[in-house]
């Protein structure tokens, strides 16, 4: 498989620099009805996050943490994605985003802006980057006691 | 043609500084270079740099093709046959341990245990020696250094035996802070477990030295070798340690296989850790006898055509010269480092004094995955995270580090696509020098 500087420019688009630079939502929470550590052994991306909940649609979302790019800017897009839709809906985007990293985009999702990291697929081992903050969301809303982890 | 000879050309052997290749480093790994077939694909449409050489080390045509004629020629099960193919396999594996023997200059072959690797053979020593010789509130100590197989094997066997771990502290250079381990060495020291040389920071620590103290002390040592047998000479007796532990896949030979050096009187008072066939005398549903070492820590059948490939990779790497590999890698560390602290907001991290060929560095605001990621994409190979030291991040308050690592195959134009690779990553990320 041949990796052109087109694919890189694909994964580290101008939407990454900017949520890595500048995340959104990115501070802890004061009263939060859930909490979840992630950790991504392989590359050290370490993220807690926050979350507000409102009779099953998430709030408010946020995180601190310390990781690559694609962790960072990932996380970023998260919260962002999140807000405002419930809990079932959170869950149903996690699996097709999921999807989208790792095998096809299911038809007729629109991502949004979630889109921008598709080009993780060309780099396998960068997908737990990638789904770090989904898979400690997911702990979170599930309510998990131990830290999500991608391995 | 001896398939086990490297092709040196003894003319080319006695080169002066300057002759083909330019420069010392070019010179060597123009010689060596096409000995090793691997180097010459090309990785996303890229010519290889190959600069994950702590990680693992590539191979040389005589190192493959002596495990090739293994099997085509000599491969039977060793010590238990009674025909020829047996006899001639278990020659070539005994032979292969001398080798190793030789290599390390211990007194005898029966002081060289086959193992997976380094990693294997700190297991055996702590499971076996460590086991019948620990006791409550005996103290083992290591350093901050050191690779998680140096670290874990004694915390499970702290676990099992009440025994203590402690480790000696770190300089902001990555050297063992002045006079700890010294003051560290206490009348419960048991066993020293220390790196010869550290994979995350490159620092070579004083073996004999510490060994010295470490005996003073009343306490053994044990050695990880794993980074240092390709890099410069070592001497068992010189150095005087109780245990030395390396990996053949990091001596340009073959993946699992590897070698623990140990003193005989200590061996002989081992317990077994794995039993089965061959590490036994006699067996009986009343109980079993074992037999000598090396033989009674070499359970079941071993990695035969890695050991000797093993054997075939010491006699390439000695056919070369270690002092002379040393003096290649160590010029091209200085190319390398002098060119890295030209880079702007590149750190390094380890400075030691009379470090090896690794250098570990981070580049500000980019994580070493992300550029490991931007690397990649240009064909260069370097290892990015912890490095299975996470210890030593820890202690330099980082996630992790970006990390070349030279062999003699590598040159200065190795090192040239690795910082344009890095400039590259800064543009893209918007750091770094402005244009």
């Amino acid at each position: 498989m041949s990796l052109s500087r087109g694919d890189l420019r694909e994964l580290y688009q101008e939407v990454i620099f900017d949520h890595n630079r500048s995340p959104r939502n990115f501070h802890e929470m004061e009263h939060p009805d859930r909490v979840a550590e992630g950790h991504n052994p392989l590359c050290g991306d370490q993220l807690k996050l926050y979350v507000r909940l409102d009779k099953g649609v998430v709030a408010d979302a946020s995180f601190v943490g310390h990781g690559c790019a694609i962790s960072t800017a990932s996380a970023s897009l998260m919260t962002e994605a999140v807000k405002g839709h419930t809990v079932e809906e959170v869950e149903a985007l996690f699996r097709d985003f999921h999807a989208l990293l790792t095998d096809a985009a299911p038809p007729g999702r629109d991502f949004g802006k979630l889109e921008v990291l598709a080009g993780v697929k060309e780099f396998p081992v960068r997908v737990k980057c990638a789904t770090l903050a989904w898979h400690t969301l997911h702990n979170a809303l599930i309510g998990a006691g131990d830290p999500a982890k991608t391995e | 043609m001896n398939a086990l000879a490297p092709r040196l050309d003894a003319a080319r052997a006695e080169a002066p500084v300057g002759t083909p290749g330019g420069t010392p480093a070019a010179a060597l790994a123009a010689q060596v270079a096409a000995d090793f077939p691997i180097l010459t694909r090309r990785v996303r449409d890229k010519r290889l740099v190959y600069l994950d050489n702590a990680a693992t080390t590539h191979k040389p045509e005589a190192v493959i093709e002596t495990e090739r004629a293994f099997y085509r020629e000599s491969n039977a099960n060793i010590h238990r046959g009674v025909h020829w193919l047996s006899q001639h396999a278990t020659d070539l594996y005994e032979r292969a341990r001398e080798r190793v023997q030789r290599f390390l200059n211990a007194a005898r072959s029966e002081e060289i245990v086959f193992t997976r690797g380094t990693t294997e053979a700190i297991n055996l020593v702590a499971w076996s020696w460590g086991r019948a010789n620990l006791k409550p509130g005996d103290e083992i100590l290591v350093t901050g250094m050191e690779h998680h197989s140096n670290i874990v094997p004694w915390q499970l066997v702290c676990e099992q035996t009440g025994a203590v771990l402690k480790a000696v502290p770190l300089t902001d250079r990555g050297e063992l802070e002045p006079g700890a381990f010294e003051a560290m060495l206490g009348p419960r020291t048991r066993l020293a477990a220390i790196v010869h040389v550290s994979n995350a920071l490159g620092t070579v620590n004083p073996v004999a030295a510490m060994v010295e103290r470490a005996h003073a002390a009343g306490a053994r040592v044990l050695v990880d070798g794993a980074q240092a047998v390709a890099h410069q000479a070592v001497d068992v007796q010189a150095l005087g340690c109780d245990f030395y532990a390396f990996s053949g896949h990091k001596l340009y030979g073959p993946t699992g296989i590897g070698a623990l050096y140990a003193r005989h009187e200590l061996l002989a008072a081992m317990p077994p850790w794995q039993g089965g066939g061959d590490m036994i005398r006699t067996v009986s549903f009343e109980g079993s006898t074992w037999a000598d070492p090396p033989a009674r820590f070499e359970a079941g059948t071993p990695n035969i055509a890695g050991g000797v490939g093993l054997a075939a990779a010491i006699d390439y790497v000695t056919g070369i010269g270690l002092p002379r590999i040393a003096a290649h890698e160590h010029a091209l560390l200085e190319y390398a480092t002098e060119a890295a602290l030209r880079i702007p907001g590149l750190r390094l991290i380890g400075t030691a004094p009379g470090k090896t060929g690794i250098l570990s560095f981070m580049v500000e605001g980019i994580h070493p995955h992300d550029l490991g990621t931007i690397l990649d994409a240009e064909g260069v190979a370097i290892r990015a995270g912890h490095h299975c030291a996470m210890p030593v991040m820890t202690r330099f308050g980082i996630p992790g580090t970006a990390r070349a690592s030279l062999a003699m195959y590598n040159d200065e134009r190795d090192i040239d696509a690795l910082m344009a690779a890095i400039r590259s990553a800064q543009r893209m990320f918007g750091t770094g020098a402005r244009p």
